[in-house]
């Protein structure tokens, strides 16, 4: 696996020329013709690590919320258990153990809340498809859910 | 239009096609800018949905106007192993009938609900001619929701049409038959002993249907009906043929008098009689069937009793107006003052006045009666008649801007012509022999006039022949100019018989991508692999398996025995549009599963044989979707093999001895 630096470097990259690279995406299949996608620009004014979508700033105390991290797991076993383990295994989708170090909690967020967009356009997710080669689906995560699942990840890596 | 005679009379319809000298050639029949008017761009979308009726295939076919393109085949009266419809334990008891599981039917009409005379979007009905049933088809999803068979029945052919607001959808008989107690009567009876019956189906706000009356009628050929609009809502009018009420040879032994009819119902008046107390309780069977979208399953229940009213006995709720010569559409301009009354053997149209005819009825100008129900006498309610239109009218859909379009069989055209006046404005040929046509909305108060569609019953020479059996086609007409241009054909699927078009905007903002997998109901569901087990009930095997891009869990199971009976009860994990899987196992006897996304679905197996048997996924999902697989193995009946399941457990060898 490549180091975060390294990847978000090459991020940046390819965000800086990446124009004409979106229209091939495969994420045609799921948006709707005739509609041009929206444009979002990267989070945080071009901050590659915070990945593409809604969340700019996601606020995380240094203790765990019990609660938000149990109804993490609750989504966990429905939507993300299949394709994902808790150790750092790759099943489908990468093992989850110590994802919370590798990315930033904006980019997770955004990355399972905008998978189609991320899929398209973001170097680090981008790099990722081409060591596992199915595409990650889009569960239907809401803000909260999402939010969650970022709680049970951070008491997977370790947070009290 | 199945009718035998109507059929015997397309060779002839051909013959003279060809050896008039009518311009009966596409290349003289399409102008220039066709191709530009029937266009749509990859990745555009069509103006509207076009709902068109499989006939024999009992399905109903979806399509985009005015590309042709066909986006959905909704399976509805028949098995469709494709989607798993009718094979799959959920589905099966959508079929279910008084007469038990009935696997094809014959659908003819589909008609959108409406609100307010307009047509809303929510669901489109669909008849079954066959084995008399009514389904109701959800446009958020696509699917059939609910079917209701109908008792004292046969050939459901004057349905599924509804009043303004969806209050009630109808079906009347096309066969009249013996009801009640002594139903082994002799056929030549018919006269005595058999009657129609036309069924009020009430609508509930959701969507539930509901028998809410039948009236008893003297037997004759029901066969099609629309509601009143505006002024004549609450009146329902109906045509029939064989007024006399032959039993045999009705080819030429229902051809014989001058006129039929038409019969204008007052439902409001047989509501009033059936809140009364009037109605009569009787002790029937039928099925009433209904999908629900939570448990992702059908329940099947049979009911016992139907409330009947007596035209004869209730005097004012049915009169018979005189319809020369076998009528068949009978069709209602969206003023709702003029019904059209389409003679199949008539060389004339006659239009009726809603007004005339209540005056007629006020000053009792009656011509006797027909079974006991009064009969209008012709002129009095007749507003006029089209002279000469042309041969064989069949069904009239309407612009709105005071035109009628009539489409006639035997010379195969459409004729459009101006409702007051009775004048013939102009005439386009169809190819050929044209049945249904469908102008979006054209039955509705407000029609959207931008095309008229043709539905043919042969095609011959028009496209590349596929051996005796040749597709029947559409043809779209571009009406916004005064005269019809041709622009479009496509071949359709099954028969298509009437057809109804509604605009995009009503129907695409509401489809359905996914159902939530949190409110999955159905008692077999896996809510993630932590749910995925196998069980074992005396001979019967649960599998709760889970699939997602791209494998199913458990893939490895054993301790099946020869004499089970394996129950594959399979969750779609996924909750991404577009992304179904599905699933089949080697050697089943019935079809494989369409699983979409959030929903659980189950498939029986009864092995046959001792082995290993493959299962994987039908419906290509992912670069993996190859992967996507899994085996059973079957021991012989006895087996000490022990029940296990597993995921990723190398080498599989071990699993055996593993609990």
């Amino acid at each position: 696996m490549k180091k975060f630096l390294i990847v978000s470097g090459l991020a940046a990259l390819f965000l800086a020329c990446g124009g004409g690279e979106e229209k091939k995406s495969e994420s045609a299949a799921s948006t709707p013709a005739g509609a041009e996608p929206a444009a979002s620009a990267p989070a945080s004014g071009g901050d590659a690590s915070k990945g593409i979508g809604k969340f700019t700033k996601v606020d995380v105390s240094p203790t765990l919320d019990v609660k938000m991290a149990e109804s993490g797991q609750t989504v966990f076993d429905v939507k993300c258990a299949a394709c994902h383990k808790l150790t750092d295994e790759r099943l489908v989708g990468p093992g989850w153990k110590g994802v919370t170090t590798r990315r930033t909690p904006e980019w997770i967020m955004n990355f399972a809340t905008n998978v189609d967009e991320m899929l398209a356009k973001d170097a680090d997710a981008q790099a990722q498809l081409e060591i596992c080669l199915v595409r990650m689906p889009n569960q239907n995560l809401t803000d909260d859910d999402a939010r969650h699942v970022l709680e049970f990840m951070r008491k997977n890596d370790g947070v009290k | 239009m199945t009718n035998k005679s109507i059929l015997g009379l397309a060779a002839l319809a051909v013959a003279l096609s060809y050896g008039s000298c009518k311009p009966k050639d596409a290349s003289t029949a399409v102008s220039g800018d066709a191709a530009v008017k029937a266009y749509v761009p990859p990745g555009k979308y069509d103006e509207f949905y076009n709902f068109v009726s499989g006939g024999f295939s009992g399905q109903m076919a979806v399509y985009g106007l005015p590309s042709g393109r066909l986006f959905r085949v909704v399976p509805v009266f028949s098995v469709d192993p494709e989607k798993g419809y009718g094979y799959s334990e959920e589905s099966k008891p959508m079929l279910n009938t008084s007469h038990g599981f009935v696997p094809w039917d014959d659908l003819h009409h589909p008609e959108l609900s409406q609100t307010n005379g307009e047509i809303d979007g929510r669901w489109v009905f669909g008849n079954a001619n066959n084995t008399p049933r009514v389904a109701r088809i959800d446009l958020t999803t696509f699917r059939t929701a609910e079917i209701i068979e109908l008792p004292n029945s046969a050939g459901n052919h004057s349905s599924p049409f509804i009043t303004e607001n969806t209050e009630y959808v109808v079906a009347g008989t096309r066969f009249s038959v013996p009801v009640g107690d002594n139903l082994d009567v002799p056929i030549d009876t018919y006269k005595k002993n058999f009657k129609g019956t036309i069924s009020f189906i009430s609508v509930a706000k959701e969507g539930a249907m509901d028998i809410a009356f039948q009236l008893l009628l003297p037997g004759v050929n029901f066969d099609l009906s629309h509601a009143g609009k505006g002024p004549s809502h609450g009146w329902f009018f109906f045509s029939c043929y064989n007024s006399e009420q032959a039993n045999t040879l009705l080819e030429v032994n229902a051809s014989q008098r001058d006129k039929d009819f038409i019969l204008a119902v007052n439902w409001k008046k047989a509501e009033e009689y059936l809140k009364a107390g009037k109605g009569i309780k009787k002790q029937v069977k039928y099925a009433h069937n209904v999908w629900s979208d939570e448990t992702h399953s059908a329940k099947s229940e049979i009911r016992t009793e139907v409330t009947v009213l007596d035209p004869t006995e209730l005097k004012d709720i049915c009169y018979f107006i005189p319809c020369p010569k076998s009528p068949h559409g009978c069709d209602v301009d969206p003023t709702g003052e003029y019904i059209v009354g389409s003679g199949k053997l008539a060389a004339l149209i006659p239009v009726f006045s809603f007004t005339k005819m209540q005056k007629a009825i006020g000053d009792k100008a009656f011509d006797g009666d027909f079974g006991g129900i009064p009969v209008i006498k012709y002129e009095a309610a007749l507003h006029g008649e089209v002279k000469k239109p042309g041969l064989g009218p069949l069904h009239t859909e309407f612009d709105g801007k005071g035109n009628a379009y009539t489409s006639f069989f035997v010379s195969s055209e459409i004729v459009k012509w101006n409702i007051k006046d009775l004048a013939v404005l102009d005439r386009a040929p169809t190819f050929y022999s044209i049945g249904h046509l469908c102008i979006p909305g054209g039955d509705s108060k407000k029609p959207s006039p931008k095309y008229v569609i043709a539905y043919n019953k042969i095609t011959k020479d028009r496209y590349l022949p596929t051996g005796p059996e040749l597709a029947q086609s559409a043809q779209i007409y571009d009406i916004s100019g005064d005269k019809m241009q041709l622009i479009n054909d496509f071949p359709t699927i099954g028969e298509p018989h009437y057809a109804q078009a509604a605009p995009a905007s009503v129907i695409m903002p509401n489809s359905v991508k996914i159902f939530k997998i949190e409110e999955n109901k159905n008692p077999y569901v896996s809510k993630g692999e932590k749910e995925a087990k196998v069980v074992r009930e005396g001979n019967k095997v649960h599998v709760y398996m889970t699939s997602i891009r791209s494998h199913f869990s458990p893939d490895n199971i054993e301790g099946i025995k020869i004499g089970d009976e394996v129950y594959f009860h399979v969750t779609n994990l996924e909750q991404d549009w577009d992304i179904p899987h599905g699933f089949a196992i080697k050697g089943a006897n019935n079809a494989e599963l369409l699983i979409m996304p959030g929903e659980t679905q189950t498939l029986k197996w009864v092995p046959d044989r001792v082995g290993v048997f493959p299962m994987y996924c039908t419906d290509f999902c992912s670069a993996l979707h190859q992967e996507m697989q899994g085996y059973v193995r079957v021991s012989p009946a006895g087996s000490n093999v022990p029940l296990t399941f597993s995921l990723g457990k190398l080498p599989a060898a071990d699993t055996a001895s593993k609990k």
